[in-house]
């Protein structure tokens, strides 16, 4: 069950401390396996080089993504860092949209303008994945600003991973958030690795959560592989900034099943720790768990993992069959608001 | 009709700004209780309150970033960096983020927000408190850079910088604060994007912005009083950059010089100089001469500051060498 600091305002204000209506829990086991399938499929996408650039899978996160995510309301803001396809499927956007950006076409979240570290999309409030460490921290913080300005009643969320917490632009605006009463939760994904650096060889304070201290922040670390328990941290921190205005941080902690990419074979990890990690897989543990408390038997297990295994083949389908976007719209979306004199010039054209 | 203070330009409008849009507010270090290292934002708090004139921490990075997700929900912010060498701290925000928003993800999101940051040495600052690297925003498609160099011309940009949905980078100058000049009642907000001939001429084009600008109006003068007909091309958008008036210009002159106030080396000059010889090679009589700052870190010591820094003095030498080498006098 969750680790969640026992002084935390998580555990403290919880809300929803009942177990979960059965076909909650099978709704988020369909969600986790909707996000391993999809993943699983970008990788092998990746290597038929379908997929180019980066791509960062969220194997193992999906217990994180799924409780972060119904902690959400859809009016709330989502501002993530690279490692986000999971959390744009939890918002509610097709798997044929995100794979399609994936595969960079026109059909895609982004249209093909960003790929996989840059979904956004308007409709699910998804501001953003971005590709710079920490880049996404000062956004979220400044869209909470706006939320304050305007009197809404509308929180952002913005996750990072453990290794944004040592960026100054972490702590410039947690400082910033507190000053000014802003609706937001920070999420820390704490996988104990930044790239093939550990957590402990990377931050003076390994426990990130108690970094909201130095901010008078109010701060709890909760077990990242049980959806339920984060989903009841992460909606009383969201509940609380809509009501109090008080912005969160929330640590998370999950195992990070492969390499830090698709490219990435985690030479730095022993065989042990590998065997270790297959066997601390958390939608594994969630399956046994619904099994064997009568709520999903193996075979309507199965049943749904053909349904989602269907749905994802789908996606990587629709990819492959979208066009990519049209040469001659290289230059749509320089500026918001065209100008006499913008170059739209290709690398040998005369500039007169 | 009124005459203003480039400072006090500024401040009306921002003022008019705020009172016209409620989406517009203003965010920066100082700019509130302090009323502005420079006094931009004179009386603005007390007018609008600590909501519209927000003071920041001493965070570059994080307020600049902070603009940058407020506009991306539909505000209007305008933040202040105290002077541009500040703004190095906020360089992944502006660049990275503001930049890169509205094309990442295929035009969804736009950021309409405004930088207000002085360059400009001259004042013995010392090296990391005189520099002007307009050039680093200058050079990243998806910014607009604007430098004014008059009242009127300051209060025209900024109005439509402030009303402009792309993030825009407004370069002031500290030198030039203080200079005064009309600037109309009804101020119509500037078409981005155009240089202006601030003064026709038939012998040669001085091409400057900002600071400069204002020194090459006042050489021209000097040089007409000498009978030299100088034309003054001021390029007030430094992106996008107006080709088509520098080119027109030295296709009627045959010869240039440009002012600028930074450094030579891949300086805003160069790409001038780069423009006009592919778009007015046949009609040159002498090669294009740039006139920018010695290339060092400015000294603190007085007469090494101003010995580095381009003067009228230095401008009209530059004219006359350019003069001289088209043989035609």
């Amino acid at each position: 069950m969750a680790d969640t600091d026992t002084r935390s305002p998580a555990r403290s204000r919880r809300t929803r401390k009942s177990r979960p209506r059965p076909e909650t829990l099978v709704a988020y086991y369909r969600q986790m396996l909707l996000i391993r399938r999809f993943e699983e499929r970008a990788a092998r996408a990746y290597t038929e080089a379908k997929i180019g650039g980066y791509c960062h899978l969220n194997l193992g996160e999906e217990p994180t993504i799924t409780g972060l995510m119904a902690a959400l309301d859809p009016r709330d803001y989502l501002f993530t860092n690279y490692r986000e396809h999971g959390y744009a499927l939890a918002r509610g956007i097709e798997a044929r949209r995100v794979m399609a950006e994936l595969y960079g076409r026109s059909t895609g979240v982004s249209k093909g303008w960003g790929g996989s570290m840059h979904l956004f999309d308007t409709g699910s409030r998804l501001l953003g994945g971005y590709g710079i460490v920490g880049g996404q921290l000062p956004l979220a913080t400044g869209a909470a600003l706006a939320i304050s300005y305007r009197g809404g009643d509308e929180v952002v969320m913005c996750q990072m991973g453990d290794g944004t917490t040592n960026i100054g632009a972490f702590h410039e605006s947690l400082n910033m958030a507190t000053l000014w009463d802003l609706p937001i939760v920070f999420v820390v994904i704490n996988n104990g690795l930044g790239m093939g650096t550990t957590v402990d060889h990377s931050s003076a304070e390994p426990e990130l959560y108690r970094r909201a201290a130095a901010y008078r922040m109010e701060g709890a670390r909760v077990d990242g592989t049980d959806a339920v328990a984060v989903r009841d941290a992460a909606h009383a921190a969201v509940e609380r900034a809509r009501s109090e205005q008080k912005p969160f941080l929330l640590e998370t902690t999950s195992p990070r099943l492969r390499g830090h990419s698709v490219v990435d074979p985690a030479r730095y990890r022993t065989a042990e720790e590998k065997e270790a990690l297959k066997a601390a897989d958390p939608l594994a543990r969630f399956a046994l768990e619904l099994e064997e408390s009568g709520v999903l038997d193996a075979e309507a297990r199965e049943k749904l993992d053909a349904e989602v295994k269907a749905e994802v083949d789908d996606a990587a389908a629709f990819a492959d069959d979208s066009p990519h976007p049209d040469v001659s719209t290289l230059f749509d979306y320089t500026y918001a608001t065209p100008v006499p004199g913008e170059s739209r010039r290709l690398p040998a054209d005369p500039v007169f | 009709m009124a005459t203003v203070t480039y400072r006090q330009a500024l401040r009306d409008t921002l003022r008019a700004e705020m009172l016209r849009d409620e989406d517009v507010f203003l965010m920066g270090e100082e700019i509130g209780v302090f009323e502005g290292s420079y006094k931009i934002t004179e009386g603005l708090l007390k007018e609008f309150g600590p909501r519209r004139v927000r003071d920041t921490p001493i965070a570059e990075e994080g307020f600049v970033g902070a603009a940058i997700g407020a506009a991306m929900l539909g505000l209007r912010p305008v933040v202040e960096i105290m002077t541009i060498n500040f703004s190095l701290l906020a360089l992944d925000q502006i660049v990275n983020h503001a930049a890169k928003i509205y094309g990442m993800f295929g035009g969804q999101c736009s950021v309409p927000m405004v930088i207000r940051t002085p360059g400009g040495g001259g004042q013995q600052l010392g090296a990391t408190h005189s520099q002007n690297v307009e050039l680093f925003y200058s050079f990243i498609p998806g910014l607009k850079v604007l430098a004014p160099s008059t009242p009127a011309e300051a209060s025209a940009m900024l109005k439509a910088a402030i009303r402009d949905d792309d993030p825009v980078l407004f370069l002031e100058n500290l030198a030039l604060y203080n200079t005064k000049g009309e600037v109309p009642d009804e101020v119509a907000p500037a078409e981005i994007g155009r240089a202006a001939v601030t003064r026709e001429g038939a012998d040669i084009t001085l091409i400057a912005y900002s600071r400069m600008a204002r020194v090459a109006a006042e050489v021209a003068e000097k040089l007409a009083a000498d009978g030299v007909s100088a034309e003054v091309v001021d390029l007030r958008s430094l992106r996008p950059l107006d080709r088509e008036t520098i080119v027109a210009s030295v296709r009627r002159t045959g010869c240039a010089v440009i002012a600028e106030d930074d450094w030579l080396t891949y300086g805003i000059g160069a790409e001038i100089a780069a423009t006009i010889q592919e778009g007015a090679f046949d009609w040159l009589d002498a090669p294009v001469r740039r006139v920018a700052m010695a290339e060092v870190p400015l000294p603190y010591s007085k007469p090494l500051e101003l010995a580095a820094l381009p003067s009228a003095e230095s401008l009209v030498t530059a004219v006359r060498d350019t003069l001289a080498a088209t043989g035609r006098r």
